[in-house]
This record gives C-alpha cells, structure tokens and sequence, in this order.
C-alpha cells in the first residue's frame, strides 16, 4: 500500500506533499510508486480538484470521503474552512500491477533515498530480510527455503496478510475511519503551521517539525 | 518536489541549520502547543487599547486621506480573519465542524463564533439590505464595538471610524471561506434610528458580496 499527500491552495497550487507506505502488518512506510508513477500522481491529484469543486458545495463536511478514482488509485479529499484541500492518493497492492506494487530489490533501494521518513539508508539486503522475518510461517510454507526469491514471498505476504486490513479495501469503513483520523491530525497540525504570524495563505509549507508530524500521522493511522 | 530529492533534515526531526529554522531554547516549536485554550485566558483589555492605540497610530503615517486610513485598518485585520476561521472551526466539536456554505451560515458564524472569541458577546444585529437595488449587501451591527471603547475621533475626522479593523476580520473570514466581500464600518450611532441616541458608537459593518457569490447562492439555492 502507498499513500500520496499533498495540499492544494486556492489557487489550485501545491503547498506541501509527502509520499508515504503502509506501516501496518509489517510494512516499512516506504511508498512503492515506480519514477513513472511518481509524477503520474501529481497529475491524478490535479484532476481529481475538479470533483473537489463539484462536491464542496453540497457537503458541508469538512471531509469529503473517497471523490475519484484513477484504475487503482483512490483519492480522499478533506476541505479545510478557508478552502485548502487536503488530498490523498491510496494504492492498494494489486496483482495486476505487480511490477510496480512489488517491493523487490532494486525499487526498495531507489525509494528508501527519495523517501525521507527514514534517515538511514536501507541496503536492499537488509529490506528483503526484514520481510522475510515478519512473514516466517509463509516462508515455512514454500519450503523454508530462505533461497526462494525475496520478491515472490513479499508479494504473495501483502496480499494475503493483508485481505481485511485497510491496505487491500480502499473502500471500507474501516479505511474511510483510518484516512479520516489521519487527516484530523494533519488538520491539527496544519491549523497550527497558519497559526505563525509568518505565514500567508497559500505559501509553501517548509517547516520539517510539519513534514515529521505528518510521516508520524501517516506511521500512526494508515 | 522537495521530498523527493534526497537532501537531508526534511525528514527526521528536524536539525537546525540545514532548514534555516530557529528553535526556541526549550525546543517547543508552535507544533507542541495546544490549539484549544482554556476557557479564562482571556486578554486584558488595557493591553489591547494600549496596543490597538499603536496600531492606529501606526497607520495613520504617511497616509493622506481618512479612506487610505481605513484601508490600512482593513488590511490589519484581513490575515486574523483567514486565519480565525480555520482556528475556530478546529475549536468546534466534531459534529458542527461545518463550512459555511451559504450567506445566512457564513454571517451567523461571524456573528456568533468570530465575535464571542474576540470580544466576549455575539454582534447586536443581522439585517438584510431592504433596498431590492442591493441584494449584494448584508449589515452586521454592534451596539458598542471594543475596538472603539478607548478612542475618540476627532471632529475634522468625523468619518473615520476604527472599527475597520474589525470590518478587515470580517472580510478575512468572508473570503476565506470562498465568499468574497468588501467589508465597510459605518458609524450610525448620531443618526436617529431605534435606539440610535442610547447607543452613540453604534457601528454598522457593511457587507457588500461579490456577484458570483450571489450567483452561486441562486444556484445552490435552486439545486436543493
């Protein structure tokens, strides 16, 4: 599973996003976004504002719910009063995708320097077995063999641990109650950010105490 | 953007130096304060005179005319009121945390949130413009405005009225809520009205709404 967060100003202008990986069943919150994917997701974000301005009008919410969808790429909307979108883009893991869902080696490596959650960079060595380690009964079922291929066991361990976690139903409850609190919690912190004497609507936000807050958010709820 | 580069400090807990940020000595940045405030921490209102006093004095520099010095009282108060409106909307409990998403709403909040926080009582009034030629224009009305409680204008100014400041709140709220506005202060207290001559400070913020506000609140209105 690998989350997207940005948030858009009122003039449809990013002010801050911040990709992230489930840290539930084991994940590492590493996100799991191909290059291509990567800036493929700026623009289904942009897209998606549109239904952002259709549906703001007739809920009073403050958080819109799952708004669109993009093949496997979910988006929740929350709207701040003064009109900041909060956005998020979920991916569950898929088999159809599996060549950007997998982590194997060589995408784990690439997204452990882009992603700055963690600070020490992980040798893809250490990654494979790290998953090999939260999944011992799977590996003891393909033989125990631990010379099976990392990428196989990683991949068929997400898809099955995580049949009723909120990685693998982007649309459930209890996904819509997780994004739900992960949002009230950036909320917090972003009324915060707007609470500096220093900051105007609709400037970047650089502060990395935010940027920190909101990989803890993402570690704590999703 | 930014995360994706591989640079160091955006992630972790923040080291001072490679963002350009100061800490404060105890290390608590504005994060680690609470948004709620209690329910008596409240300002004194000798240091707020004190301090508005400097604030009109402030800008009245190198001001020619009463309107320029309104304006700058406006745009004092325009940033507290974009920022007002995302804090008191936190402060709501959960279940009436809505936006504001017609005219009627939007005022009521002014009238009852923005004015309790700030001065410790809802505005006096709500009125409509009665003229059919000004749909446009909503009147909030306060019987005697903190912000003028310590200030008398003198005679050759007579149509200066401070509470701009507060009509400058207004109009932050207004449009960061997405209902841009020009909020104007009037004081009404001299003419003969009801009860015009028991409430001499008697100020009328006049809210005169963009069209595509109106336009939009026809178009809502006719949907549901």
């Amino acid at each position: 599973m690998s989350y997207y967060f940005a948030i858009i100003g009122t003039q449809d202008n990013p002010l801050f996003e911040y990709d992230f990986g489930t840290s539930k069943q084991g994940g590492d919150g590493m996100a799991r976004f191909t290059e291509q994917a990567r800036q493929l997701n700026q623009f289904i974000i942009h897209s998606s504002l549109d239904i952002v301005e259709e549906v703001q009008w007739t809920n009073g919410q403050m958080y819109l719910k799952l708004i669109d969808r993009f093949f496997t790429s979910y988006i929740s909307c929350f709207l701040t009063a003064s009109n900041i979108k909060f956005l998020l883009l979920h991916q569950p893991p898929s088999t159809s995708s599996s060549s950007s869902a997998l982590p194997h080696p060589s995408s784990s490596g690439s997204s452990s320097t882009s992603t700055l959650v963690q600070s020490s960079h992980h040798p893809p060595t250490s990654a494979s077995t790290s998953s090999l380690s939260v999944i011992p009964s799977l590996s003891t079922l393909t033989g125990g063999s631990n010379s099976s291929t990392p990428t196989l066991i990683g991949g068929g361990g997400t898809s099955s641990r995580t049949s009723t976690s909120i990685a693998a139903n982007p649309t459930s409850p209890q996904t819509e109650e997780a994004i739900r609190n992960f949002f009230a919690e950036v909320y917090e912190n972003y009324v915060k950010a707007i609470m500096s004497p220093f900051y105007k609507t609709n400037m970047e936000i650089r502060s990395p105490v935010f940027r920190a807050r909101v990989a803890a958010a993402g570690r704590k709820y999703l | 953007m930014s995360n994706h580069l591989p640079a160091g400090g955006n992630g972790g807990g923040g080291r001072a130096g490679d963002s350009g940020l100061r800490y404060p000595s105890n290390g608590k940045t504005i994060y680690h304060r609470p948004l709620n405030r209690t329910k008596t921490a409240e300002l004194s209102k000798a240091a707020f005179a004190y301090l508005f006093a400097e604030m009109v004095s402030y800008a009245q520099r190198r001001v020619t005319g009463i309107q320029e010095l309104e304006k700058r009282l406006n745009l004092q108060g325009h940033p507290i009121g974009l920022k007002l409106l995302d804090l008191l909307l936190f402060r709501e409990p959960p279940r009436s945390q809505l936006r504001p998403l017609n005219i009627i709403a939007l005022l009521h909040f002014i009238k009852i949130n923005v004015w309790t926080h700030l001065f410790g009582r809802q505005a006096d009034r709500l009125e409509k413009s009665s003229n059919p030629d000004t749909p446009d224009e909503f009147m909030i009305i306060d019987n005697e405005p903190l912000v003028n409680a310590y200030i008398s204008v003198p005679k050759e100014m007579s149509q200066l009225n401070c509470a701009a400041f507060a009509a400058g709140i207004i109009e932050g709220v207004c449009d960061g809520a997405g209902f841009p506005a020009r909020v104007t202060a009037h004081t009404v207290g001299d003419t003969a009205g009801e009860g015009g001559e028991m409430w001499p400070g008697r100020t009328v913020f006049l809210v005169k709404f963009q069209p595509e506000v109106l336009e939009r609140e026809a178009l809502i209105g006719a949907k549901s």
